[in-house]
């Protein structure tokens, strides 16, 4: 198996009197779609921001497809191969169309205005979302929020995927909808859910955030 | 209805909609650039009766127009009340023991005037148009990248803020909140929006972070340009066709 993400005896505090991650190792290989628990504010989100740079540990090494990863500019090449999934859809959609939005990723990562309005066109048609990609991202429905988000992610072709409570706030036929398309990747995935249904479908392991250290179920 | 929704008629493309919004962003500067410098009240009048019009071609829905109008009318009933017995002139008649000038009285009427036409011709030709389309024509003119950014921004996310602001409204109403002149009602407000800044910048901070996990370097990338060779870059023969109109029109009026 592929190794995608290590880290390396990771620990991370906002506060340096209570520390969120003390000393975490963690590994994720290609193939693999590890659930991760762990009560309200055990810092599940923390770690996944951690994989992806957007924190910097303050002790222990991340190391993301093949190499340690340290700098902000490390980071960059990171974010496009381990697509991280907001909690929040309206943090993530911030442009003003659909297809501006989903263009957004591929563009940074260089594509030219024709491959990504190609590759827009085929990552809404695999989700079954062509209907939106003229729609504006701020009349969207909160599921349709979700769905174009993860829409926006996917386009950047990542081969992982971080998932920061997918199924937050849906209605039933959303959340079933998100769940048979994400049955239907074949990226990694570390999903941070308390949905059972979410892991007993998606997840091949289970692991747990407990004082700041990571156990598996 | 939110305030981000335009007043577009949703029957079939007005001739509005058919210009290029950056003929309309040109028009209507033109147009207010020239009611404001004229001071002639026939003049004005005929102003107010070109922006009627160009209403009309918009196809602007009377009653929300007409609201959205009330509150501009709002604003400027004091200054349009005060004038004719604060401008020193030939006394016309006697209200309360105030003089009311005629000086005083035709400065109020070409404020109205001015005021009135400039706000429906803006309605008309650039109020009825998607914010997005607008912040494009104005990006497309030359406007700085940053400002228009920050448009687009702004329309993007007023909503979530106002949708934060009304959450929180409703949780202090829930636990029987009602305004009155008390201290502790002043200190209750005074900590809802500064709740509402720390959360719009907390919020500001996971767009970013957002943003950055998708690549975004600092530089924005369009998916349309002019580069497309589509419809999106050149103007058709209706806006040259304008074009060529107003500039008549501009000419007559100068030599006249």
């Amino acid at each position: 198996m592929t190794e995608l993400i290590r880290l390396e005896a990771v620990s991370f505090a906002y506060d340096a009197a209570r520390p969120v991650l003390r000393g975490v190792d963690f590994t994720l290989a290609a193939g693999q779609r590890l659930a991760l628990n762990g009560t309200n504010g055990a810092g599940k989100t923390t770690l996944l921001h951690l994989m992806v740079g957007l924190v910097a540990p303050s002790a222990g090494r991340v190391i993301a497809f093949g190499r340690e990863r340290r700098s902000e500019a490390d980071f960059v090449e990171v974010r496009g191969r381990a697509g991280l999934l907001f909690q929040d859809a309206d943090d993530q959609l911030f442009c003003p169309t659909v297809a501006e939005d989903v263009a957004f990723g591929p563009l940074n990562q260089g594509k030219s205005r024709a491959e990504a309005r190609a590759i827009v066109h085929d990552t809404l048609a695999s989700l079954g979302l062509e209907k939106l990609e003229n729609r504006v991202t701020h009349k969207l429905s909160g599921g349709e929020r979700r769905l174009v988000s993860l829409a926006a992610v996917l386009a950047m072709r990542p081969e992982a995927l971080l998932l920061d409570e997918p199924t937050n706030a849906l209605d039933q036929p959303t959340r079933s909808r998100l769940l048979d398309i994400l049955a239907g990747l074949d990226q990694a995935m570390v999903i941070v859910s308390h949905d059972r249904e979410v892991l007993e479908r998606l997840a091949t392991a289970e692991i747990r955030l407990e004082d700041g250290r990571l156990a598996r179920d | 209805m939110s305030i981000l929704d335009t007043a577009t008629p949703r029957t079939a493309r007005s001739l509005m909609a058919r210009l290029d919004p950056r003929t309309r962003v040109i028009l209507a500067l033109l147009f207010a650039l020239a009611t404001v410098a004229i001071d002639e009240i026939t003049a004005l009048a005929a102003a107010l009766g070109v922006a009627l019009t160009l209403a009309v071609l918009a196809r602007l829905p009377l009653g929300a127009t007409m609201r959205r109008m009330l509150g501009l009318e709002g604003f400027m009933l004091a200054v349009l009340v005060l004038l004719p017995v604060t401008v020193p002139g030939r006394p016309v008649a006697e209200l309360f023991g105030l003089v009311v000038s005629a000086e005083g009285l035709a400065r109020a009427v070409a404020i109205a005037l001015k005021a009135n036409a400039v706000a429906v011709a803006l309605l008309a030709l650039v109020g009825s148009m998607e914010i997005v389309a607008l912040g494009r024509a104005l990006a497309r003119l030359g406007a700085p990248e940053r400002l228009v950014h920050l448009l687009l921004f702004t329309v993007r996310y007023i909503e979530v803020l106002e949708r934060e602001y009304r959450r929180l409204r409703l949780a202090m109403r829930a636990r029987a909140f009602r305004p009155t002149t008390s201290l502790h009602c002043w200190r209750s407000l005074g900590y809802l929006f500064g709740m509402l800044m720390v959360r719009s910048l907390e919020r500001a901070e996971r767009i970013d972070a957002a943003m950055r996990c998708r690549g975004f370097t600092g530089r924005f990338h369009a998916l349309d340009g002019d580069d497309d060779g589509g419809r999106g870059g050149a103007p058709g023969a209706l806006d040259w066709g304008v074009g060529a109109a107003t500039v008549t029109v501009v000419a007559l009026a100068g030599l006249i």
